[in-house]
């Protein structure tokens, strides 16, 4: 497979799939990994990062459910390549920086994404679309078993895996959850929300993981704690808490369809009247429109755009995206043209 | 507009930053812009968290803790300090004494409860072959008399790396 390859692929996590897809976009579950004896990536020298990828790659080379994956090598790969792999949610912006010895393995379905040598010498990823946290804990439970009977994980009894970073020390397993959450931030009750998660021990972060904002009503919500509690715990204590906040946005939405209809009907269609008539528009913007249309999609409001047209809409109006998409280099006003054209075509084409 | 910061290219990024009551606008190009956002989270980051976390810990603060050193990548306390981050999983046992109530203070335990890997672990021998000055020097002579200088010469470089981490 090559990079280009994906770009006429919808990544699983956008299909727009899977239980409750209306509200949840996505779930995922990553697992940090360490070689015992090596130092971590951010200290180890040239020679032993790329030791370090040589057995791992070597290792992951042996294993039947990677048969169908490819290894990229993070310093082959030029600017955009590496910030449309960003894009799609397949490795970390920190990741793209200082390349060296550092590749990303990921199967064609782009549902596994592995990084090797980011902060920990392995971060292994299972992505799935909608409400999905114990099938990928699942898929993801498997790929580690078959990686630790390859390689010597560094762990101790007490600890248990050791991570570079002493947050991530224990299981070294973080679970995600995207979530879609409008009518909660149109009601004002999201704040409300947010405090709570946060006193629960869980984190929220924006669309692109660790230190982004929310926009566009999207809201990442994961486990903040590693140690203490076993896997199937801390996917459970998610779970639990994602159906809380599954209900509250909908009861939220059946409030404002019965209490605002109109106002909520005007400002879904003319989200939608601006992207199908928009000739220069931000990435930023895009994502708050298409956040209403979506809303319009799921609500019935608007029948003849499905979900996953609004998903892919969503990552191909990325700057990567659309540079690739167009071949070419773009600046930042040269993106806004090209992606409100692009917008134009998908939706008024249906 | 062209940008504040090279005053070459267009500014696109349009930021107001407030800095002890002061606000100030600033217009920035995308390269600039970037860079700006890497400056700001090298200020604040979680590095200095972790550190001001452990630093809570001790608040009698003896030299001694800082001087500790990982006899398997030769990071000190002092370094972790710095960097919020541990040099390999040794470093654990190292550390212990410091890191047990650190973890505790960040998962609300330091004892791990769920899956382990298949194979029993070694790790936490410290008389294992590691990866330290003499072994490695031991090991380069071996490679010289097989006449393996690949071998040697890598060996050489990881010494040297070692070496030169020591002296700063």
């Amino acid at each position: 497979m090559k990079i280009n390859d994906l770009l006429n692929h919808t990544s699983e996590w956008l299909k727009g799939t899977g239980p409750n897809s209306d509200i949840v976009i996505s779930s995922r579950i990553r697992l940090a990994r360490n070689l015992s004896k090596y130092p971590f990536p951010h200290w180890a020298s040239k020679a032993q990062l790329e030791e370090i990828l040589v057995k791992i790659s070597e290792a992951m080379s042996k294993i039947d459910m990677l048969k169908s994956s490819t290894l990229f090598k993070l310093a082959d790969l030029d600017a955009i390549d590496k910030q449309f792999l960003v894009e799609r949610h397949l490795m970390s912006i920190e990741h793209s920086q200082k390349t060296d010895y550092k590749a990303l393995l990921v199967d064609d379905e782009e549902i596994i994404a592995v990084m090797v040598n980011e902060e920990d010498h392995l971060r292994i990823q299972l992505m799935q679309s909608g409400f999905n946290l114990f099938e990928a804990r699942d898929i993801i439970n498997r790929l580690d078993d078959s990686l630790s009977g390859l390689l010597d994980y560094a762990y101790l009894d007490d600890f248990g895996y050791l991570t570079a970073c002493p947050t991530n020390t224990g299981t070294g397993m973080r679970g995600s959850v995207m979530l879609h959450l409008p009518a909660l931030v149109m009601s004002r009750q999201i704040e409300r929300v947010l405090a709570a998660i946060a006193k629960l021990s869980f984190t929220t972060r924006g669309l692109y993981g660790e230190g982004t904002q929310a926009s566009g009503n999207f809201f990442q919500i994961s486990n903040q704690v590693s140690l203490g509690h076993g896997e199937d715990e801390i996917i459970e204590n998610i779970n639990g808490l994602i159906h809380q906040i599954i209900e509250q946005e909908t009861q939220a939405r059946q409030i404002l369809l019965s209490k605002n209809k109109e106002v909520l009907e005007d400002r879904i269609n003319r989200s939608l009247g601006i992207l199908k008539s928009a000739r220069i528009i931000t990435s930023q913007e895009t994502i708050e429109l298409l956040s209403m249309v979506r809303l319009g999609s799921d609500l019935g409001m608007i029948k003849d755009i499905n979900r996953r047209t609004i998903n892919e809409l969503f990552i191909i109006t990325q700057p990567a995206h659309l540079q690739k998409l167009e071949n070419k280099k773009l600046s930042s006003d040269e993106r806004d043209l090209k992606r409100a054209q692009l917008i134009r075509k998908k939706l008024n084409l249906l | 507009m062209l940008c504040d910061v090279c005053k070459k290219n267009p500014a696109t990024v349009h930021l107001t930053e407030i800095i002890d009551d002061q606000m100030n606008e600033l217009h920035l190009c995308e390269d600039c812009a970037r860079n700006k956002s890497a400056a700001m989270e090298q200020q604040f980051g979680l590095s200095d968290l972790l550190a001001g976390m452990a630093d809570f810990e001790k608040p009698n603060k003896d030299e001694e803790n800082i001087a500790v050193k990982c006899s398997n990548c030769n990071l000190t306390y002092a370094d972790f300090k710095k960097v919020g981050r541990l040099g390999c999983g040794e470093c654990y046992n190292a550390f212990r004494k410091y890191l047990a109530p650190l973890l505790k203070r960040i998962h609300g335990s330091n004892q791990h409860v769920g899956k382990s890997p298949f194979k029993e672990k070694t790790v936490a021998k410290p008389d294992r072959k590691g990866l330290d000055l003499g072994n490695l020097k031991a090991e380069m002579q071996r490679a010289i008399q097989r006449e393996d200088f690949e071998e040697a010469a890598r060996l050489r470089d990881q010494i040297k790396l070692i070496e030169a981490k020591k002296e700063s």
